[in-house]
This record gives C-alpha cells, structure tokens and sequence, in this order.
C-alpha cells in the first residue's frame, strides 16, 4: 500500500499550489470518499430503495384491491400457516442489530470487525432463504390456485429476490474483504450494503402484516 | 460521427501546463478499437449512441405510422389486413412511447446535464453505459419479433382480457410484455444516474437555486420515472406470469380482475405522459434564454411548476377509464385533478411568453420550434381540457378525437421541442452547425405537414370513427379528410428527411461552430465544442444562474484534481460545497456483457419460467466481474486516498 502510494505521491507533489490571486480553489486536501449521503453510492442505493420501496407498495395495494373482488378471503382455501414467516420476522428484525454493528465497523474502518460482521450478516440472510422455502410450503395456496395464491406467491416472492440478491451482495463483499484488493471506498461499500439491508428488513414488516395477519383480520 | 467531426480543440487551461492538459485527456479518454468502443464510459458517447438509437426508433415509428396512414387513405382499402394492422399500430405506439420518447429525453439528459452542471463525467457511467445497452437490446428484440410474425398486436396498453392467455395465444403479447422489462430497466436506471448527478456533481457554487431549468426538468422527470415505471414492471410481469405459469390476477373466473391491470398500467402510462412532456419544457426554457437574449422570466415559479406538474401527473390516471366503472366520485375527483394541472403548465407558457415579449428575439430555427410548440401544446392542452369531461370523453372514448389529442400534446409537447433542442445543441456535439436554410424548410414542412394529418383527425372522432380499426366503408364519409390526413403524414416524412439530410451534410460541411454560437449562459457553451472528453479542462465555478452572462468574482476554477485519475469533485446537495474528490471506476466491457446476459435471462424466460433461475448465473458473474475492483485501479486509488 504504501509503495504505490510513494509511486504516485511525487506526480501529485508536482502539481503547482493554487495561484495565491483568489481565482482558484484548491480541492485537493479533500477526502477521496465517505459515508451517508457524502457517498454517492448511497445515493445509488436509495434510488433503488424507492423503485423497490414502490413495487412492494402497488403489490400490496393489488393484493387490497383484488380482496374487494371476492366475497370470501381467502377463497376456499386455509389460512397461510404462520410459524416459518413469524421465525424469519424474528431473525430478520433481530438481523438489524449486527447490521448496526457492520455499519458502525465500516465507519470506523475497522477491517477485522467488517469482515466478522459481513460474514455473520452472510449467514444470516441464508438462515432467512431457508427459512423462507419452509414459509412457501406453508401458505396452503398454490400460485395457480386463485388470484389469492398468486398475489400472496407474488409478495413473498419479490421479498424472496432481495433476499437472494442481497445475500449474493453480501456474500460478494465478504470474499473481497478476505482476498482484496481493498481501498477505503470499501468501507463505505459495506455500509450501503448495510443500509440496503434495513430496507430488506423494513420491507418484510409490512409484507409480513399482509400476507399473515391480513386475511384473518379482513 | 466521431469520424467526421472537426479535430479536437483542447481548451487552454488556467493552471494546468499542456503536457497536463494532455495527460488529463488521455485519462478520460476511451481506449482505442472495437473494445475501447464497446467499454466506454463517456456519458457523452453513450448518449451519442442513445440519440442516433432513438431516431432510428423513430424513423422506424414512423414508416409504421405512414404505412397505417396509406391503409387509411381511402376506404374499403386492402393494402394492409387487419391482423397485420393490429401489428402495426401496435409496434407504432410501442415504439413511440418506449424506445423513442422516454429513451431520447434521458439520452439528452445524459449527454448535457453533466455538463450544464459543470461536471467532468455522469454518475455511475457503468451503469449509464448498461442503460444503454439494455434499451438497444430491448429495442432489437421488439423489431426481431415483429419481423418474426410475433409482434405485439394488442395495441400499446395490452389490456387484458384481450393481452391475456385465453385470447392471445402465442408469444405476441408476451413479447410486448418483456420489451416493457427491457426499456424500464433502461429508465429507472438511467434515472438514478441522473438524480445523482444533479444532486452531487455540480460545480462548486451551482446551488439548487441556481441549475439550470433544464436539468431541473430532467431531475423531476426521474424521479416521476421511479414512481411510475415500476406500476408497469409490475403489471406486465403479473400479465406475463398469467400467460406463462397459470397465475389469475386478471382472470375473473377465479378472483382477478381485468381492471386491476388498468389501474396499474394507467399509474405509469398517465405520469409517462409528463415524462415526456417535462424534459420538453426544460429544452424550451434552455432555448428561450438565449434566443430572447435574456434570462427566463420568472425562474422559481417555472421550477414550482414543473414539480406541481410532477405530482399532479400521478392524481390523473383514472381519467383514462372514465368508461369503466370506477365510482362516479372517483371520476369527479380526476376530473378536477386533470384540470388543475393545466394551471402550472399555464405559468410556464405565461413566463416564456413574458421573457420572449422583453426579449430581444433571434429568429433561427430553435426558435421557430419553440413558436410551434406554443401553438400545438395549447392545442392539445385545449382537447386535453375538454377530455377531462366524464360526459365528453363517453362519447368520443376510443375515436380519433383521442388519436388526434394526444399526437397534438406529445408532438407539439416532446417532438418540436426535441428538434428545436437538436438544432439548438447540435453545435456543441459536434463541432458543427446545422444549415439553417435546410432547418427552416424542415420545421414548416413539419408544422404544416403535421396540422394537415392530425386536425382533421379530430373531426373524425367527432363523426365517431374509432381508432384501432383497419379499414371503414364508403358510405360512413370518412375518405376525404382520411386522405388529407395521409397528405399530412406524408408532408412529414418528407420534412423527416430534409432533417437527416442536414445533419448528414452538415456534420461534413456545415460551418465550424465556435464555443458558444448562441451566445447562450449556462455551462454546456463554457467548453469546446464538441467537449473534450474530461468536459471542462478546469472544474467552473459558478455564481449566478447564467455564469456566461455574469461577470466574474471570487474564484472562478477548481485545481488540485488528479490528471493522471478520473477524478471528479463532488459537492453538497443543496449549496453545491466541494465535498469530496471522487476516483471514478475506468472504462469496461462488463456493463455490455451483462446486458448480454441479462437479454439471454429476458428473452429465456418467455419460452421457460426456469430461464430466470438458469440464466440469473451468467448475469451474477458478470455483475460480480462488473464490481470487482482491479488491481491497478486500486492501486491508483490508494495514491490518491484520503479519510473522510
């Protein structure tokens, strides 16, 4: 690290100060990355975080607005079995934690906490996928069933892809935090990583709500 | 283009020797070849290639469109049947709206937002170069299929239950389906570049209040674009999984409803509108300033207004299913909603309107688009005024009067615009003018052409001719404003190639153009023309809404950015304070192999559910392959580095 850096550092030294007559200003002391919305990754995650934000919010809003086409809901078939979504409710909240720790680690640009964090939040998200197939096997609906089962497989499906692709992100991360080549900017990687998983679990609150509570209560 | 383009002129710079300034160009420069073609992460070079994409879309919407109008020309006729038709109008739309309109304005926006902002490249140009990508192969895939017999015949909105398995066998609708996939993702991602571009990347002193309105229309535009394409990602994926795997959310025989996919596909298709509509209202402001010779009139109340319209634009959808039966209430409700929003659109014209009459007025061919547009909007904003009447639109639903009001607002609205933009900007992309002599015969025959095909239009809906219908019986009466409508279209087509015609002559021979030949105020005109590929040799700094126009105090450039490093600063969002020096990722083929994989995964899935789970894995490597940072890359990094 520091080689390449004595390897470049002469060529930056070369360049002339700013002229003392007020009509430039010098930018180069400024930092060459950071965290929050001084990232522009983050900026990137949360345009992602509204496009996603607005399909989960027109699914559900389907998922209401086909439950005022049918008399009974769910149609001839029983209620989804709510023990695997409540276990995965439990560890994706409970998730949030080391998340905190993961972001805070990065911020801190604490490699050996990063990396712990990283790999514990990788399996993590595997636990949910897991726990995740169970949780299709108990919605007692097929997709093809009714409209019913489609819009229910087509909610927990879309949770399903953020939950794979986010474990994917992770998993991706985690490798590259062990084998480099690693800069600063990794940092603030994983702590978008980080923020994209609080809306993953976010989102599977009211996910949660719908496909669960919902048809009992409506 | 490129080839034929004046040599480079690199611009003096203030602090930086020549062998620096050289260095720097080399450094955002692409590498040479094929691959250094396919790589490139210029946002210059990708909205190049996003522009000339579009117009051939266009071109080819408009063969489509004038091969309707010769089967229209006269009654009973049979130059075209009607399954064919069906394709036709289909394609058309589809076109139109998809690969043409939307993609062409974000193209703009690639191509000047960063450098109306002062910025030396876009944010996140992998991601912009992917966008690009994405929608040529989208747009490659709708044509394949229609020359394949599978075009899409269920007009552009594909309700169901006409779109759905029971009465559209076959790939056509599915194939409509997935272009839906193809395009969007292009928008919503370009979008976020957009969106971060405007909000971290401008030049130090550029504050909220001071952008230009143009990259205010294009900021509003994407964040419309993620509200609103992903109701029609989401509907075309729930139509797409109906006809493939046997899902029912718009089949009433067992729970689902055929207006839910109205409802959905409407959330997007009326905000689409104003998509295209307000990235038009941001090139009038920018032409307006320098042909009047003056600042617009009125600049927070043009911002206001673009972001009412942005709001409002997502409370009208219901008025395209006033012949459903959504409550009487509802109707009320968007009735009062569409109405309202002709009043920011109002202040917009009453502002330009005041800068044009305290202006000094040029009279070149930008301008005569911008007069155009006055007269066609308010046209179509009038019939559009008229459909927002749950009585009226009853009666002519579905005729040609709708035909005729909507080519009214979005040529008038997007089309004239667009072209006045094209002559206004193409100086600055290619070094070049366009003949203005050839303009003018361009933009009459185009307003008059334009006029003849679609006015009358309005007369047949009003006699109820009914769009979508291939041929109509003699006795109905329709033959002669048919014919003159044809004339019309054809008058356009020929104005269409005076256009190519110009640009093709001038790019070879039209007049040098210097820096700034408009004598305009905003930053695009502050570099060369074309730009260097680093944009600006030194990083302005701005301090008025038109820094051209204004006379210069406290520090007018940046230094201290590397030259032998894709540096770029980045600043605050609202007062525009340097913030940090960003290194931005070199130029790399994996955004063009992942569209590859991701277009293998899109077009799979239509013949095999399974190909999204098979084809996810060559999209995932080569995302991987995307992020993975390169040795050297980070190596350069590191010298540079520096902690928040």
């Amino acid at each position: 690290m520091n080689d390449a850096r004595a390897a470049v550092e002469p060529r930056r030294r070369r360049q002339r100060p700013a002229p003392a007559d007020g009509t430039a200003l010098d930018v180069r002391e400024l930092p060459s990355y950071g965290f929050g919305d001084h990232s522009l990754m983050w900026w990137g995650t949360w345009g992602i975080i509204l496009i996603e934000g607005t399909v989960f919010a027109l699914a559900v809003m389907a998922y209401f607005y086909l439950r005022t086409r049918v008399a009974n809901w769910p149609a001839s078939v029983d209620y989804p079995g709510p023990l695997w979504g409540t276990i995965n409710l439990v560890i994706v909240l409970l998730s949030a934690i080391p998340n905190v720790w993961a972001k805070r680690a990065a911020e801190a640009r604490d490699l050996p906490d990063v990396r712990k964090w990283t790999w514990v939040l990788l399996a993590i998200a595997l636990a949910t996928i897991a726990v995740r197939f169970l949780e299709f096997k108990s919605l007692n609906v097929r997709w093809d069933s009714n409209a019913y089962g489609s819009i229910v497989w087509t909610l927990l499906g879309l949770h399903t892809v953020h939950l794979l692709t986010d474990a994917y992100d992770t998993a991706v991360l985690a490798v590259l935090l062990v084998t480099g080549p690693l800069e600063g900017k990794r940092f603030s990687d994983v702590a978008e990583n980080a923020l994209y998983w609080n809306f993953v679990v976010a989102a599977w609150v009211p996910i949660y709500a719908v496909i669960y509570i919902a048809p009992r209560v409506i | 283009m490129s080839t034929t383009a004046p040599e480079l002129r690199l611009p003096p710079s203030r602090h930086l020797t020549p062998p620096e300034v050289r260095e720097l160009e080399r450094t955002w420069s692409d590498r040479p070849g094929i691959l250094g073609w396919l790589a490139t992460v210029d946002h210059k070079h990708i909205a190049r290639r996003f522009i000339v994409t579009c117009f051939v879309f266009f071109l080819l919407g408009g063969l489509l469109a004038a091969a309707m109008r010769m089967q229209l020309a006269r009654p009973e006729n049979d130059l075209l049947g009607p399954d064919l038709y069906n394709q036709i109008f289909t394609m058309h739309g589809s076109t139109m709206m998809f690969l043409f309109a939307v993609p062409v304005m974000q193209a703009v926006a690639i191509y000047f937002v960063p450098l109306m902002v002062g910025a030396r490249n876009i944010a996140f140009p992998r991601t912009a170069a992917f966008s690009y990508w994405i929608l040529l192969a989208g747009g490659v895939f709708l044509f394949v299929g229609f020359v394949l017999n599978i075009g899409p015949d269920v007009g552009w909105f594909a309700y169901v239950p006409l779109s759905g398995p029971q009465y559209s066998p076959g790939k056509r609708a599915d194939w409509w389906a997935q272009m839906i996939t193809f395009t969007e993702v292009s928008a919503l991602l370009a979008s976020i570049c957009i969106i971060a571009t405007v909000f971290k990347l401008r030049a130090p002193g550029m504050t909220l209040t001071r952008i230009p309105l143009f990259v205010w229309a294009s900021l509003v535009t994407a964040f419309m674009i993620l509200f609103a394409m992903p109701a029609v990602m989401l509907a075309s994926t729930m139509l797409i999984m109906d006809r493939l795997i046997g899902t029912h959310f718009f089949n009433p025989a067992d729970g689902g409803d055929a207006l839910l996919w109205q409802h959905l596909f409407w959330f997007f298709g009326h905000p689409e509108v104003y998509i295209i509509f307000i990235p038009g209202l941001g090139m009038l402001s920018s032409i307006i300033a320098p042909f009047a010779r003056r600042p617009i009139y009125g600049y927070p109340a043009m911002v206001l207004s673009l972001i009412a319209t942005a709001f409002l634009g997502f409370a009208l959808w219901v008025h395209h299913m006033f012949a459903t039966n959504v409550a009487e209430l509802g109707k009320s409700f968007f009735t009062a909603a569409s109405m309202v929003i002709a009043i920011p659109t109002a202040i917009q014209i009453f502002c330009w309107i005041a800068t044009l009459w305290t202006g000094k007025l040029n009279f070149r061919t930008p301008l005569l688009y911008v007069l155009g547009f006055f007269f066609i909007l308010i046209l179509g904003g009038l019939t559009g005024v008229m459909l927002a009447s749950v009585s009226l639109d009853t009666q002519i639903h579905d005729t040609f009067f709708v035909v005729a009001h909507l080519h009214y607002v979005l040529i008038g609205g997007a089309v004239f615009p667009l072209f006045g933009a094209f002559y206004y900007w193409f100086p600055k992309m290619t070094g070049r003018m366009l003949s203005e002599r050839l303009g003018r015969w361009n933009f009459w025959l185009f307003f008059i052409g334009f006029n003849v095909a679609f006015f009358p239009m309005h007369i047949l809906g009003l006699e109820g001719m009914p769009r979508r219908v291939y041929t109509y019986p003699a006795e109905l009466g329709w033959g002669t404003l048919n014919l003159v409508s044809t004339l019309g279209a054809v008058t356009i087509a020929v104005s269409v190639l005076l256009f190519i015609l110009n640009v093709v002559v001038s790019l070879r021979r039209g007049a040098l153009a210097p820096d700034n030949p408009w004598g305009a105020g905003t930053l695009e005109w502050a570099t060369s023309s074309p730009p260097p590929a680093c944009n600006f040799v030194d990083v302005p700094i701005v301090h008025g809404r038109e820094p051209l126009w204004q006379p210069t105090r406290g520090p007018e450039y940046v230094t201290g950015l590397a030259t032998h490093a894709r540096e770029v600063l980045v600043t605050s969002v609202v007062d525009a304070l340097p913030d940090q020096r960003l290194m931005q990722p070199d130029s790399t083929i994996w955004p063009f192999v992942s569209s590859l994989a991701v277009s293998a995964m899109f077009v799979g899935s239509i013949f095999n559910p399974w190909a999204i789970v098979w084809g996810a894995i060559p999209v995932a490597i080569a995302l991987t392959a995307w992020f993975w940072p390169g040795r050297e890359e980070t190596r350069k990094a590191l010298a540079l580095e520096k902690a928040p």
